[in-house]
């Protein structure tokens, strides 16, 4: 009649199992995530007749086979191109309806309207480095990312976040109740810079 | 005496090692919630460039890669040193670029069919040629939103050698 109790299971050997576990995720997993620009192609599709777009309102880069920039049939270095990007975009040199009333660009009426009809056009050679190219897209995008920074800043003074911090958190799933009220004023910024990045088919000879 | 020795008796007592199981599998639960499997093995060369103006590619569900580069040193010596296309775990040309996002998108949930994008994983000293082919071919099926991944960095590391 006595009351012997269970005896107890040796677990002596669980952390063993466990620890062979771990090891094994340890080894076989990586914990990045992918990141990169963003883009998007055109449609193949045959515009029937496509818009007359003004010389002026276009910049374009040109990246050689020898991974050297002419931008506005112009050398340049790599390092200058956001600021010319910058400058092309801000410059604001519309009258009337075209005109840009946040801009505070020179309004050079040999450069572009408006930012929202500007076009950066990037073209390279089929010989043209992936890395050069990639280089001179994370500047154009860049020359973009400043000027809605200074606008959004200079709207949301007291947001306390600026432009690149808000569109984070914007598609960061942890603050979705910070959608909704970011999602008009990042709207606003990007209507006044539209990122207007046309990347042309290469060119084999030149 | 005798009362007091009794009490002082026994040598230190063996450290319990009972928690430990529950350590370990809390720390392996973490990774096994914290990483994602890697579902291809490399087979080109795959140096990323450096951008810093980038965005965060998640849900993994919604992106297939296509991986470009040399081959590794591995595979040179049968595919040679020019760059070529890797699609899943196999090398590929240019022309099974629309095929393979097809069966890409034919795999893929309904609702996210519309919404994948193409990450582009293309070692740094590929020459841009191959990579407009890519995007041709891309916009031939229908494949619009493409990625270019590369890793964060400041861009005059690209220019160097």
């Amino acid at each position: 009649m006595a009351k012997r109790a269970a005896p107890e299971v040796n677990a002596g050997s669980m952390a063993d199992i466990a620890f062979l576990l771990l090891i094994f995720f340890l080894v076989t997993t990586t914990i990045e995530t992918d990141s990169g620009i963003n883009r998007k192609l055109p449609p193949t599709d045959e515009v029937v007749d496509p818009p007359i777009i003004k010389e002026r309102n276009i910049f374009t880069v040109v990246v050689n086979k020898n991974n050297q920039l002419l931008v506005e049939e112009k050398p340049m270095e790599i390092s200058e191109i956001r600021q010319a990007a910058m400058e092309f975009l801000d410059n604001g040199g519309g009258k009337d309806e075209e005109a840009c009333s946040y801009c505070k660009g020179s309004a050079d009426t040999s450069s572009s309207d408006n930012p929202v009809k500007a076009i950066i056009s990037l073209k390279n050679d089929r010989e043209t480095s992936y890395k050069v190219y990639i280089a001179v897209q994370n500047e154009l995008v860049a020359a973009y990312n400043d000027l809605r920074e200074r606008e959004f800043t200079s709207l949301n003074p007291n947001i306390g976040l600026s432009y690149m911090e808000a569109s984070k958190r914007y598609s960061d799933p942890r603050y979705v109740s910070d959608r909704e009220r970011l999602k008009p004023l990042l709207d606003e910024v990007k209507a006044m810079y539209p990122q207007k990045l046309s990347e042309a088919e290469p060119s084999k000879n030149n | 005496m005798a009362k007091f020795k009794k009490k002082k008796g026994g040598e230190t007592p063996a450290i319990s090692t009972a928690s430990l199981p529950d350590i370990v599998f809390m720390l392996l639960f973490f990774f096994m919630v914290a990483t994602v499997m890697r579902d291809s093995t490399l087979m080109v060369q795959n140096k990323l460039p450096a951008a810093d103006q980038i965005q965060k590619l998640d849900k993994k569900d919604r992106v297939m890669y296509i991986y470009a580069g040399k081959p590794s040193s591995r595979y040179a010596d049968k595919y040679g040193n020019q760059a070529r296309i890797q699609l899943n775990d196999k090398f590929a040309t240019v022309s099974d670029v629309g095929a393979f996002v097809l069966a890409e998108r034919a795999s893929k949930r309904q609702e996210l069919q519309d919404v994948l994008t193409t990450a582009l994983k293309v070692d740094g000293d590929t020459n841009m040629g191959l990579i407009s082919d890519i995007k041709q071919e891309l916009r031939q099926v229908n494949a619009l939103k493409i990625n270019y991944t590369t890793r964060s960095g400041d861009y005059t590391q690209n220019t160097k050698n």
